[in-house]
């Protein structure tokens, strides 16, 4: 019994190492070696993608653990990027000094900063914020939902509805967040450089890079412990968790929130990189979309949630670079096809198909203490038996 | 005073028919199956391409005056079979796992957005020597052992997508441009309603033009509901479709084919959303994504009305169509909503907050019936 911990800590640590030294391959030999082949403008696309794939980390915790279906973490993300692109937008440009007015508001006749843009003059308020306001939303609509029982498909459709009504109310904002055009993070300085400067993205390259580790960390921290396992009975039997005197909403709540989080920081990060934030990324297509990104590599797995995301995303920018036309048909086949033929994503296929695939390739050291089934001779016989029998009839 | 009253009364009600149009086949399936079908609104909108081609055959010809009856009826064969092979071929396997199904839905759904986009004579001859080679590769290697299976199906798959490519570039080339070019295209298409629809009727004591399009659409729906109601309540498969939404196992144990059954309510609530989609084409232009404006409402309508339920549904969606339209037109006006506008710098006002608005009363009503408003009695699964 002593062994267990032990050996849990020592595989908690390859794990970390390996985690370590991808991050660090991620950082050092991959920039290099895409630029080498002539594909530099692909390493800002997989800054993007690793961004994209915190979200889907978040994804992967309320629908591949707990079960919960989210069609409306394109909310959270967008709430995160706009919290960062109303902070940059409001940084002075070097040489100017003093609060610094963004042109929209400027060119709509607006004089006075609204209140709603004052608090995001600061770094820490809107660091903090770009966790905490997804949370937050997330936790007072997910205990307003869950309190009730509302579950399964009804929780999905009111996330999404919900997700439709913040697209509506921040396109109808022009005078306070610029409506359909949204903001333009390309044009803004952070500390004195222009955030569309290669010294700018490659260090928000790193960051997502790090705060992807550290997201795994902390997904995998959640998931292994008691917590996890009752995220995962919540999924599989949610009644009986009740019965045996938890409160699933409580903690249905708390991971809701916390996946909201996620998809903010994954959105902040996003929207730096690529450049602005508009309530197009409150597209019902596009929240959608990060559940193929979880169920592409595997539910229910971290490394499948990263995988996925990087997959299908890189499968797609290849895709409509060909054949724009084709993407949304393959995007439509990809939903049928892991629907139905890879329920468990790339990930589950490899679990169980793979160690089969290792037995049959080194089938000599197979130890045949116990003779299966199908090798029985005594079965063997009593099936003989009972078909001839019946075709006696 | 009262003709904005009754303006207003009309257009809420108008509103609140296409909801209810549109929310009747989710309604049934829902109610049956548990199934969230995510395609419906692009059915909806094969239903309005239907309406767009039928227009355009029968143009010219004596019939054009009343092409929107033979539109009707077409909009409803072609998505009632279109639902049935979707039933046959994807949703049958995915019962008793929603969350699936509404993921598989929603990649038709994607599917039929850009096929009305890139449909051709091109394309269908492609994807039909496509489906045709692929289908008879598994037949053919039926003989495999089930341990390369997944790995020889992909492979023929990518084998006759290649084959069916060449040949349909071949063609492509040789036709020119009868065979490339795309019958919709990216672009919205226009259906112009029939002489007799356009215009409107003027009554004497109010001030008020009743658009003949709206009236048509309301009469359109009551009739759709009587149809609904009588084939659920006084026909032998509805019997059976209402027994199965009841109880599915018990129904099953008393023989009930509950197999066609569902493939029978998918297909006329199918049907439902080509006619709904007939009908909205009357309102505005058609393009591909016609269909993704209307679902979340109609979702909305289902999560209100409650499960099964005819008059749920047909409450809730009046009630939504009328107070979304009312508050998006005089909630403006209103001093206490200018006030708090003022104070806290959003324009509550604004037409694009009466979505917000109706949303937020939506989570409060579930707050105290979070069943909708008429939930299935009896003992639940739900513990």
């Amino acid at each position: 019994m002593n062994t267990t911990p032990r050996r849990n800590r020592s595989r908690l640590l390859i794990e970390t190492l390996i985690v370590v030294a991808i991050a660090i391959a991620m950082m050092t030999v991959v920039p290099g070696l895409l630029n080498a082949v002539g594909q530099s403008f692909r390493v800002g696309l997989l800054g993007r993608f690793m961004a994209l794939a915190i979200a889907a980390l978040g994804i992967d915790l309320i629908w591949g653990y707990t079960g919960i279906l989210s069609l409306g973490h394109g909310l959270f993300f967008a709430l995160g990027g706009y919290a960062f692109s109303m902070f940059l937008q409001l940084q002075p440009p070097p040489g100017a000094t003093g609060l610094q007015l963004p042109d929209f508001l400027v060119l709509y006749g607006v004089t006075d900063l609204p209140w709603l843009w004052k608090p995001f003059e600061s770094l820490p308020f809107t660091t903090i914020a770009i966790v905490l306001l997804p949370t937050i939303v997330a936790a007072i609509l997910g205990y307003l939902v869950f309190r009730n029982r509302i579950r399964g498909v009804y929780f999905s459709i009111l996330t999404q509805a919900a997700l439709i009504v913040f697209f509506n109310f921040f396109n109808g904002q022009q005078k306070l967040i610029n409506g359909t055009n949204g903001l333009k993070t390309d044009t803004t300085y952070l500390f004195g450089q222009v955030m569309s400067s290669p010294t700018m993205q490659a260090n928000f390259y790193y960051l997502t890079i790090v705060l992807l580790a550290l997201a795994y960390g902390f997904c995998r921290w959640l998931t292994s412990g008691r917590f996890g396992q009752l995220l995962i009975a919540i999924r599989d039997d949610e009644p009986r968790v009740r019965f045996t005197g938890y409160d699933p909403t409580v903690f249905k709540v708390l991971v809701f929130a916390v996946s909201a989080g996620l998809a903010g920081i994954a959105g902040a990060l996003y929207t730096v990189q690529s450049g602005i934030i508009t309530p197009k990324a409150m597209d019902i297509a596009f929240s959608i979309e990060m559940v193929i990104w979880v169920a592409v590599g595997g539910r229910g797995t971290l490394v499948g949630a990263v995988l996925g995301t990087l997959i299908v995303n890189f499968a797609r920018s290849l895709l409509s670079e060909q054949y724009p036309a084709f993407w949304l048909f393959f995007q439509g086949a990809l939903f049928l096809a892991v629907v139905t033929v890879l329920p468990d994503g790339f990930v589950g296929w490899f679990k169980t198909n793979i160690p089969e695939l290792v037995r049959q390739l080194t089938s000599k050291t197979k130890i045949s203490t116990y003779p299966s089934l199908e090798n029985n001779p005594d079965l063997d016989y009593e099936r003989q038996v009972v078909s001839d029998r019946k075709s006696d009839r | 005073m009262w003709s904005a009253l009754v303006d207003g009364l009309f257009s809420g009600v108008s509103i609140g028919s296409v909801l209810l149009l549109s929310a009747l086949g989710l309604a049934i399936v829902f109610g049956l199956m548990g199934v969230i079908n995510m395609a419906h609104g692009e059915l909806m909108m094969l239903g309005a391409y239907t309406t767009v081609l039928v227009q355009g055959t029968l143009k010219g010809t004596p019939l054009f005056d009343s092409y929107i009856l033979f539109a009707l009826i077409a909009s409803f064969i072609v998505t009632a079979l279109f639902g049935l092979l979707l039933e046959r071929t994807v949703i049958r396997y995915l019962y008793g796992r929603p969350l699936e199904t509404l993921l598989a839905t929603w990649g038709v759904s994607l599917m039929l957005q850009q096929f009305v986009r890139s449909v051709s004579w091109e394309f269908i001859i492609g994807t039909t020597i496509a489906i045709a080679l692929f289908m008879g590769g598994t037949i053919g290697i039926k003989r495999i052992p089930a341990k390369f299976r997944d790995v020889s199906t992909a492979g023929i798959g990518l084998v006759a997508g290649t084959i069916a490519l060449q040949i349909s570039n071949a063609l492509g080339n040789m036709y020119g441009l009868f065979m490339t070019k795309p019958w919709f295209g990216a672009q919205n298409q226009d259906v112009t309603a029939p002489q007799w629809l356009r215009g409107g009727l003027k009554l004497g004591f109010v001030d008020v033009q009743f658009s003949y399009v709206r009236i048509f659409i309301i009469v359109l729906t009551v009739i759709c509901l009587a149809a609904v109601y009588f084939f659920l309540n006084r026909t032998q498969w509805g019997l059976r479709i209402r027994a199965v939404t009841q109880n599915r196992s018990m129904s099953s144990c008393l023989g009930i084919p509950t197999d066609r059954v569902d493939a029978l309510t998918f297909a006329v609530g199918s049907g439902l959303a080509g006619i709904a989609g007939c009908a909205v084409s009357l309102l505005g232009s058609v393009g591909p994504n016609t269909g993704q404006n209307y679902i979340i409402d109609t979702f909305m309508v289902v999560v209100v009305g409650g499960v099964g339920n005819l008059v749920g549904s047909i409450v809730a969606a009046l009630v939504i169509g009328m107070s979304s339209y009312l508050y998006g037109t005089f909630a403006g006006q209103i001093p206490v909503i200018q006030d708090l506008s003022k104070a806290i710098g959003i324009d509550l006002g604004a037409q694009t907050m009466a979505k917000v608005v109706v949303f937020a009363l939506i989570v409060v009503f579930l707050q105290f019936k979070p069943g909708g408003l008429f939930p299935q009695k009896g003992r639940t699964v739900d513990a």
